[in-house]
């Protein structure tokens, strides 16, 4: 499922067993939970690293778990059950009072690179491993708020395009040439150095977690709306 | 303060002085002035440029004076009213009818850079002076409409979070390639010059004002809707 483990400032929530890491109500659900646990142990300076074990950071939603309802009604809703649950996964995300950071060591598709993408950076393998939005090679519509979070966070028109509308695999070095993700590196070992070294350097500014998490939050006001998340003014300075 | 020259077709606001250029009542009041005299007196082909004198454009709003009200709660209503008072001399540069410059020859920060992003075009230094967002490093929140400024003038999604929710300080050069501004030059007097060249080109154009600040205003919707700025269609093209 996942594990969250502190070292230092650091928090590392990984999802652990060599599978898909298929986010699934159970995944979710414990993904949920690490993420308040954070949430409660946090303290300036603190970052947030997310990661994953095996060929896969996540493939998605279960659809397996869909399907196997039986019906194809029972199928929609087991699949928009699934959407409306990572909600609070993506909230909790941008609500967390730390920079946070997703080291893509696998393949990050659909629902699964809507987790990735919904931390502040992300960073990635060159080696191995694509970005992938399959939905239109499978039929499926993209829920609002995934449409949201790509087009705040991926600038650049013909790149969302290509991820949304044209199924395009987008490995490490063409994502950090067209800004998708921060950095990509030649191997697992030095992504996960990588995250290691931005969470330290982050942690370093020791920024005040509460107004870092309404900055954040400004940045992306179409998505807030969408999952119904306020945002506070902070206007009393630390000089 | 700041004054206002007209040289044939160009119009000069200078913020006068060694000092920050801090925006404070005084001086958002003197530029607010400063920019209806320019619309006054605009005609076809005006052209606006913007500079200062010292080691700083503007370091953003007066915070002492905002501290010096005695009490938390005193200071935060003054660094509101002075956020309040910045709305107007945005939307008259956003209104003004006729290309705007700022020639940035030395450090811009927080409402500092939100006037110099206000224009037009923003030139820079390369060898000294840097674009700074201080508000994370210091606990503030961001102003809604600085917010939808950088939105609407920012493409890059990443650039928006390094200079907003990372506190980057960024020199010229990096500023140039990310397209946070047109051009970086070797010196002060390079500067200087270049933006004269560039609104003697923008002035040979002739452009009628009041179609300029409309289609202006149609770059930038959100922001112009949160400063209550309508718009106008204009049908009857000159031929």
């Amino acid at each position: 499922m996942c594990t969250l483990e502190k070292h230092g400032n650091l928090f590392i929530l990984t999802l652990t067993g060599d599978d898909q890491h298929r986010l699934n109500p159970n995944l979710i659900s414990s993904i949920l939970s690490a993420l308040s646990e954070v949430k409660v142990q946090s303290t300036r300076g603190s970052a947030l690293i997310t990661l994953a074990q095996g060929k896969f950071f996540s493939n998605g939603f279960d659809l397996d778990w869909a399907q196997s309802s039986g019906s194809k009604q029972g199928t929609e809703e087991r699949l928009n059950y699934m959407v409306e649950s990572l909600k609070p996964v993506v909230a909790a995300l941008l609500n967390l009072p730390m920079p946070t950071i997703s080291a893509v060591t696998g393949h990050a598709a659909a629902a699964g690179f809507v987790l990735a993408l919904s931390h502040d950076y992300v960073i990635m393998r060159r080696d191995r491993g694509v970005l992938y939005m399959p939905e239109v090679d499978i039929d499926l519509t993209l829920p609002d708020f995934f449409a949201a979070l790509f087009r705040e966070k991926i600038g650049a028109a013909s790149a969302r395009r290509d991820l949304l509308l044209r199924g395009l695999k987008m490995k490490g070095d063409e994502a950090e040439k067209r800004g998708i993700v921060e950095a990509a590196y030649d191997n697992e070992a030095k992504v996960r150095e990588a995250s290691v070294r931005m969470g330290e350097d982050l942690a370093k500014r020791k920024w005040e977690g509460e107004v870092y998490a309404e900055i954040r939050k400004g940045l992306y006001p179409e998505l807030c709306g969408i999952l119904g998340l306020t945002t506070k003014v902070f206007a009393y300075p630390r000089l | 303060m700041c004054t206002l020259e007209k040289r044939d077709n160009l119009f000069i606001l200078t913020l006068t002085g060694n000092d920050e250029h801090r925006l404070n009542p005084n001086l958002i009041s003197s530029i607010l002035s400063a920019l209806s005299q320019a619309k006054v007196q605009s005609t076809h082909g005006s052209v606006l440029i913007t500079l200062a004198q010292g080691k700083f454009f503007s370091n953003g709003f007066d915070l002492d004076w905002a501290q010096s009200a005695g009490s938390k709660q005193g200071a935060q209503e003054r660094l509101l009213h002075m956020v309040e008072s910045l709305k107007p001399v945005v939307a008259a540069l956003l209104n003004l009818p006729m290309p705007t410059i700022v020639a940035v020859t030395g450090h811009v920060a927080a409402a500092g850079f939100g006037l110099a992003f206000s224009h037009d075009y923003v030139i820079m230094r390369r060898d000294r002076g840097i674009i700074y967002m201080p508000e994370m490093d210091i606990g503030l929140t961001i102003p809604n409409y600085f917010l939808a400024l950088f939105r609407e003038k920012i493409g890059a999604a990443s650039a928006r979070r390094d200079l907003l929710l990372r506190g980057l300080k960024m020199k010229g050069d990096e500023a140039e390639k990310r397209g946070i501004v047109e051009a970086a030059y070797d010196s002060e007097g390079e500067v200087r010059e270049a933006s004269v060249r560039m609104a003697e080109d923008l002035a040979k154009r002739k452009w009628e004002g009041e179609a300029y600040a409309e289609i202006r205003k149609g770059l930038f919707p959100e922001l112009c809707g949160m400063l209550g700025l309508a718009t106008k269609a204009f049908a009857s093209p000159r031929l």
